[in-house]
């Protein structure tokens, strides 16, 4: 089982982004996220229906900011591109789908 | 790796299917706040519960930021308070439960539970000091729950905790009469009670529990119905095994944000709650998984069956993504806070007799239930009589948390607000059980073999 880590360093975070497709939308993401020292480890992006579904992989090892903050910075990222954008610690995804 | 599928499914239940975190509760034991002077029992405990639960709502509001998954209820429950007021010479416990209540708006939860006594077999005089208080202690505080165990399958059901119970909710419908009875729903009258139960009304702190725990109750009707409307005209082994994996997935959550909560307040990982528990917000709704599964309305026939269905294989599914399932562990079919039982009502498809047979199959009993403000206290208790014969017969938790709704009759509403719904009343029987109920003793445990 994977065991959760105590540390919030060391921690990597999914980044998701739901909206319609448009100019601009990765530029914005990963701009807030390298700004702030976060590296993309992997990026997958398709489209349902009409709208872009994103997600991306991020590293916090180095992160300048903690995880509350830079959902802030990217909540606001996205209200100004006109998507939804969230950050969820990975563990979320791991202790749902993997024993 | 994840993959795309899994990490949209995760975010398709968060923020289209009301899954979330219903409540972290902290179970605190005051036992060693026991004094033979009541006003340092009050403060000792007042300290108690402000020092260890200072950074509950604060916790628990950074770890759902962190998860991006709502934690919606932080909140307390202590030792059962009959057994540490009763150290003390205090006439009356309404102190107490200011001391209680005082210490809950101090740390910022909406409820904290425990004003409690376990009369299963009998009173001792702190129990009878604490069921008198009750009306009184609800009416005057606002985030105080109570809760009363009248019976268990080992020792039989107390019917004169039954009888005073009747009148202890008759009466504090009436002394809330202002706000529709609504300390009512702050009591609980329990049979085979939990000791680590995170919900409120009828969550306290067990006596076999240790100092400080950390309990998770975790919810998500609206993914449950999104997953059986998938699998739509399949059979029932399909449909099992679909809740099962639904629920899989719901207790992980649960689990996760226990342990992290636990680690991040300083306290054990007790038990996640695997209930699925109702709320007023439109697709959150029990009523609405058992139409789903093809009932035209909750509470025809085929409910009591669909119900059994959906409580074994969230259990089942539960079981398997935790370490430690406990508290009740159950589907909750409370009324008011339930959109789609409120409907059923309405229909005139649900009724208090069906009700009562669908909580042979799931937790937790007849909950929320509103009746009309003249019904009397004769028949409450022999409500809570029948609820209490199901739970000790079947060796299951059953509880009674009903309001006579002053000045109110059957087909009017009660409105509660965004926590605890609105509900119509609901019609009695209108045929008299008083001379049973007041034969007074108890009702000897049931035969453990012979199970027909």
């Amino acid at each position: 089982m994977s065991q959760m880590k105590e540390l919030p360093k060391g921690n990597r975070v999914i980044v998701s982004v739901i909206g319609p497709d448009k100019v601009g939308i990765i530029n914005g993401v990963t701009s807030v996220l390298s700004s702030n020292g976060i590296n993309i480890l992997d990026i997958s992006q398709t489209v349902m229906q009409e709208f872009l579904v994103m997600v991306l992989v991020g590293d916090m090892e180095g992160s300048k900011v903690d995880m509350a903050t830079m959902k802030d910075l990217l909540h606001e990222k996205g209200r100004e591109i006109g998507v939804r954008i969230d950050a969820q610690h990975e563990d979320v995804f791991n202790f749902m789908h993997r024993i | 790796m994840l993959s795309m599928q899994e990490i949209l499914e995760t975010i398709k239940m968060i923020q289209e299917e009301n899954l979330d975190i219903r409540t972290i509760t902290m179970g605190i034991s005051i036992r060693d706040c026991c004094h033979p002077d009541p006003e340092v029992a009050c403060r000792n405990i007042y300290d108690k519960i402000t020092r260890l639960a200072g950074g509950l709502v604060e916790g628990g509001e950074d770890i759902a930021r962190e998860y991006g998954i709502p934690i919606v209820n932080k909140r307390i429950s202590v030792t059962p308070l009959a057994l540490i007021a009763e150290a003390s010479q205090a006439d009356s416990y309404l102190p107490f439960a200011r001391a209680l209540d005082m210490a809950a708006r101090e740390v910022g939860v909406n409820y904290i539970g425990g004003f409690s006594a376990l009369v299963h077999k009998g009173f001792t005089r702190g129990d009878q000091k604490l069921i008198q208080a009750i009306p009184r202690a609800l009416a005057s505080t606002e985030r105080v729950c109570s809760s009363v165990n009248v019976a268990t399958t080992r020792a039989g059901i107390n019917m004169d905790a039954v009888c005073q119970m009747g009148q202890v909710i008759k009466e504090t419908a009436r002394l809330t009469a202002d706000q529709e009875g609504l300390g009512c729903t702050k009591l609980v009258v329990f049979a085979n009670v939990p000791e680590d139960n995170p919900f409120m009304a009828g969550a306290f702190h067990g006596i076999g529990e240790p100092e400080c725990v950390i309990n998770v109750g975790v919810s998500g009707p609206g993914v449950v119905k999104s997953a059986v409307k998938r699998v739509e005209g399949e059979d029932f082994g399909t449909l099992a095994e679909t809740i099962k994996k639904t629920a899989f997935k719901i207790t992980r959550m649960g689990e996760l944000v226990g342990r992290r909560a636990a680690s991040r307040l300083g306290a054990p990982f007790g038990i996640v709650d695997i209930s699925l528990a109702p709320t007023p917000a439109v697709g959150d709704s029990v009523a609405d998984i058992l139409e789903a599964m093809g009932l035209e309305r909750c509470g025809t026939h085929g409910t009591t069956a669909a119900l059994a269905l959906l409580n074994d294989a969230v259990k089942k599914g539960g079981a398997m993504a935790s370490s430690y399932v406990g508290g009740l562990s159950g589907a909750f079919i409370p009324v008011s806070e339930d959109m789609g039982m409120v409907r059923a009502v309405e229909d005139g498809a649900l009724s208090m007799d069906k009700l009562e047979a669908m909580t042979c199959v799931c937790s937790v009993g007849l909950d929320m239930i509103a009746v009309p403000g003249d019904t009397s206290a004769e028949t409450i208790s022999a409500i809570i009589a029948d609820e209490a014969a199901i739970g000790v017969a079947n060796q299951k938790t059953t509880a009674v948390r009903i309001i006579p709704v002053p000045n109110k009759k059957v087909g009017d509403y009660v409105e509660y607000g965004v926590l605890l719904g609105r509900a119509p009343v609901i019609k009695v029987n209108p045929f008299s059980s008083n001379q049973f109920v007041r034969r007074g003793g108890r009702i000897p445990a049931p035969v453990q073999s012979l199970r027909n």
